[in-house]
């Protein structure tokens, strides 16, 4: 039974339809990823679990309970959202105990619960404070602990992350990974960064075009994304108009994608080429800073193929005669693909 | 082939507080030298030409027969009459438009519904029309031949009195209320569609039920913004000629400060002149309070603001 859990879920904007037959479950105290191209309806549902939007149709279900028609204001909900809206004309100390005080606890509960969600965050002391005197990555601290302090059952956060410059990014996910496993609260978080969802998450909902693509975890979705859509945008993946121009996939036919990872590169410099390879030759090898970005000519087709090399090689030059072999790649069948292995 | 465009490049958002807002994002060229000084020296001239003379002529004529006679003018019982009748209606109107203000604003920002628009529009409608017509149209209204009437008159019957808007102090607040009415709302209604609903989803979020939201999160976001918009009501309901005009036609009874000035002048004799200047800087007065109120308003909201 999942904790959290949509069912055919319909939503419409005027003529935009927002959500289209949303089905999925998040499992009690994981973390999942609502992960999708902008406009592809995330934060819809985010807004619709919260009860700040209604759904046209379907049902929603927290810990077993229908809460279509809970209000937003009883379903028990926190809510961190992208540009973490803190009260701005009350301190820090004030944003958080506002939950608490709306649900007239004891002071010096409310005392107590703000001190120990200040500790938690690491921001004791910068109680006094209002939202303008603190930076970007405390801003979003504090707006958690908001969203905490009334002891929420399920925590969502709408891209948590986007209003963060690159390089702190990285380390407040991990803060934020490991402050929701200490919690134990069931979440879940938005956001269009592959690779945030993949770091952060335990499972991953891959959402397009108001449609639910996928639902698992980073390796089920990398290794078998099932849909072209999920192929493409979890990882990196190229597309090749015809699959029989490799060595190994002559059988088959129609398009294909492929991920650099499984184009193999041998000969040149390194050494003879593999037994099974095929040869090409070397377009570019542009640096890009622990690895070389490689781009190669098949030789005898029009077909060129992108793939890495350690940087601690030499780079190749341009015009050296490699042999390529691809391990594994996506057959594509209309909108799903197959994973398949090269022959032999 | 290249690799494929997978993620979207991540929306630049704007900084969470909204202090850009209001300020002069990019500063329009200075203009140098001789420019500056003919656009000042032009601009003065039109001030105190068109402005300030004026106001000086008026005090300066309310003075010209001595102090006496300017507080005698003042206090005369046509004037005190005027002065009770124009504060009723200011504080009426201001009453009604701030309650009405807020409603409207609240409305028009946080819901969607068919013809918001339209109703947008319909409370700018005194913005646009002639205060004559607004006089008028009550008076057509309301007025012994106006179509509701019969109401007004079985209102009367049930109340024991007579009931009467059409030249009585009644009729007078309504007009005021009308040529006021769009003034709060709409200096309300910028400042909450540039703060967003977020802060408030996010109270709601944590429990907090429409009045409490309302009283700890929307109303500190437009508190000066309010007093503002009161300001511009009290300053317009004050000053307001035309339809009251049309509904108030007895001298010491229903006569606000500016009918009472009209009238003596219109009286023609010296001593009415200068009496008529003598009420009229009473209302410069008042307007100058209101100025200054304005002003420290204003800097207080932008202190406020941190802008």
């Amino acid at each position: 039974m999942y904790y959290v859990q949509m069912e055919h879920i319909y939503k419409h904007f005027g003529g935009f339809c927002a959500s289209n037959d949303v089905c999925f479950g998040v499992e009690q105290g994981k973390l999942a990823a609502l992960l999708g191209p902008s406009g592809s309806g995330k934060t819809t549902i985010l807004r619709m679990l919260a009860g700040l939007d209604t759904p046209n149709s379907g049902d929603i279900f927290i810990d077993g309970t229908r809460v279509n028609d809970i209000d937003a204001c009883d379903r028990g909900v926190g809510f961190v959202f992208q540009n973490y809206a803190l009260f701005r004309y009350m301190t820090v100390f004030d944003n958080i105990a506002f939950g608490l005080r709306v649900q007239k606890r004891p002071r010096a509960e409310i005392r107590e619960r703000v001190e120990e969600l200040l500790r938690l965050i690491g921001l004791e002391g910068l109680g006094r404070r209002y939202p303008n005197q603190l930076s970007g990555g405390q801003r979003q601290r504090v707006a958690f602990a908001r969203a905490l302090a009334p002891r929420p059952h399920l925590l969502l956060l709408d891209e948590p992350f986007a209003a963060i410059d690159a390089k702190l990014r990285k380390e407040l996910r991990s803060w934020l990974r490991e402050m929701i496993l200490r919690v134990g609260v069931t979440s879940i978080f938005v956001t269009h960064d592959q690779e945030e969802a993949i770091e952060v998450a335990d499972q991953i909902i891959v959402t397009n075009h108001g449609r639910i693509e996928r639902s698992g975890t980073a390796l089920e979705l990398y290794r078998d994304p099932q849909t072209r859509f999920v192929a493409q945008f979890l990882g990196q993946s190229e597309a090749l108009d015809d699959v029989r121009v490799l060595r190994g996939y002559e059988q088959y036919s129609g398009q294909a994608l492929l991920r650099p990872e499984n184009v193999r590169v041998s000969g040149g410099p390194d050494g003879a080429p593999e037994a099974a390879s095929q040869p090409a030759t070397v377009m570019r090898c542009d640096f890009r800073g622990g690895i070389y970005e490689l781009t190669l000519a098949l030789d005898g087709t029009p077909v060129t193929l992108t793939t890495a090399r350690s940087g601690g090689l030499p780079p190749l030059e341009p015009g050296a005669h490699v042999g390529v072999r691809v391990r594994e790649l996506f057959l594509c069948q209309g909108d799903r693909v197959v994973p398949v292995q090269a022959a032999g | 082939m290249k690799p494929k465009q997978k993620t979207e490049p991540a929306a630049v958002l704007p900084p969470e507080d909204n202090t850009h807002i209001g300020k002069v994002i990019a500063p329009p060229p200075k203009p140098t030298g001789a420019l500056k000084i003919v656009f000042i020296t032009v601009s003065v001239l039109f001030v105190v030409l068109m402005l300030v003379l004026p106001l000086v002529s008026v005090l300066a004529g309310a003075l010209r027969e001595g102090l006496a006679f300017y507080f005698e003018a003042l206090t005369a019982r046509y004037t005190r009459s005027a002065l009770r009748v124009t504060l009723i209606a200011a504080v009426c109107a201001v009453a009604v438009n701030t309650v009405f203000g807020l409603m409207a604003a609240w409305l028009l920002t946080r819901f969607d519904f068919r013809g918001k628009h339209l109703l947008g529009t319909l409370i700018d409608i005194p913005f646009s029309i002639s205060p004559v017509i607004a006089g008028l149209a009550f008076l057509m209204t309301f007025g012994r031949l106006g179509w509701a009437k019969p109401a007004l008159d079985w209102l009367s019957g049930l109340l024991g009195t007579r009931v009467a808007l059409v030249f009585s102090v009644p009729g007078v607040v309504l007009a005021t209320i009308f040529v006021t009415f769009p003034f709060v709302s709409r200096e309300l209604i910028p400042v909450l569609n540039t703060r967003g609903r977020d802060e408030e989803e996010a109270a709601a979020l944590m429990g907090a039920k429409g009045f409490t939201i309302f009283r700890r999160i929307t109303l500190p976001h437009i508190r000066w913004a309010l007093v503002y918009g009161v300001i511009l009501c009290t300053a317009r309901a004050l000053g307001e000629f035309g339809a009251v005009y049309a509904l108030s036609k007895t001298r010491g009874k229903t006569f606000t400060l500016p009918l009472e000035i009209d009238a003596l002048y219109l009286s023609g004799s010296a001593d009415g002149i200068t009496q008529a200047f003598a009420v009229s800087s009473l209302l410069v007065l008042m307007a100058l309070v209101v100025l200054i109120v304005k002003n420290i308003a204003e800097y207080c909201g932008r202190k406020r603001d941190g802008r």
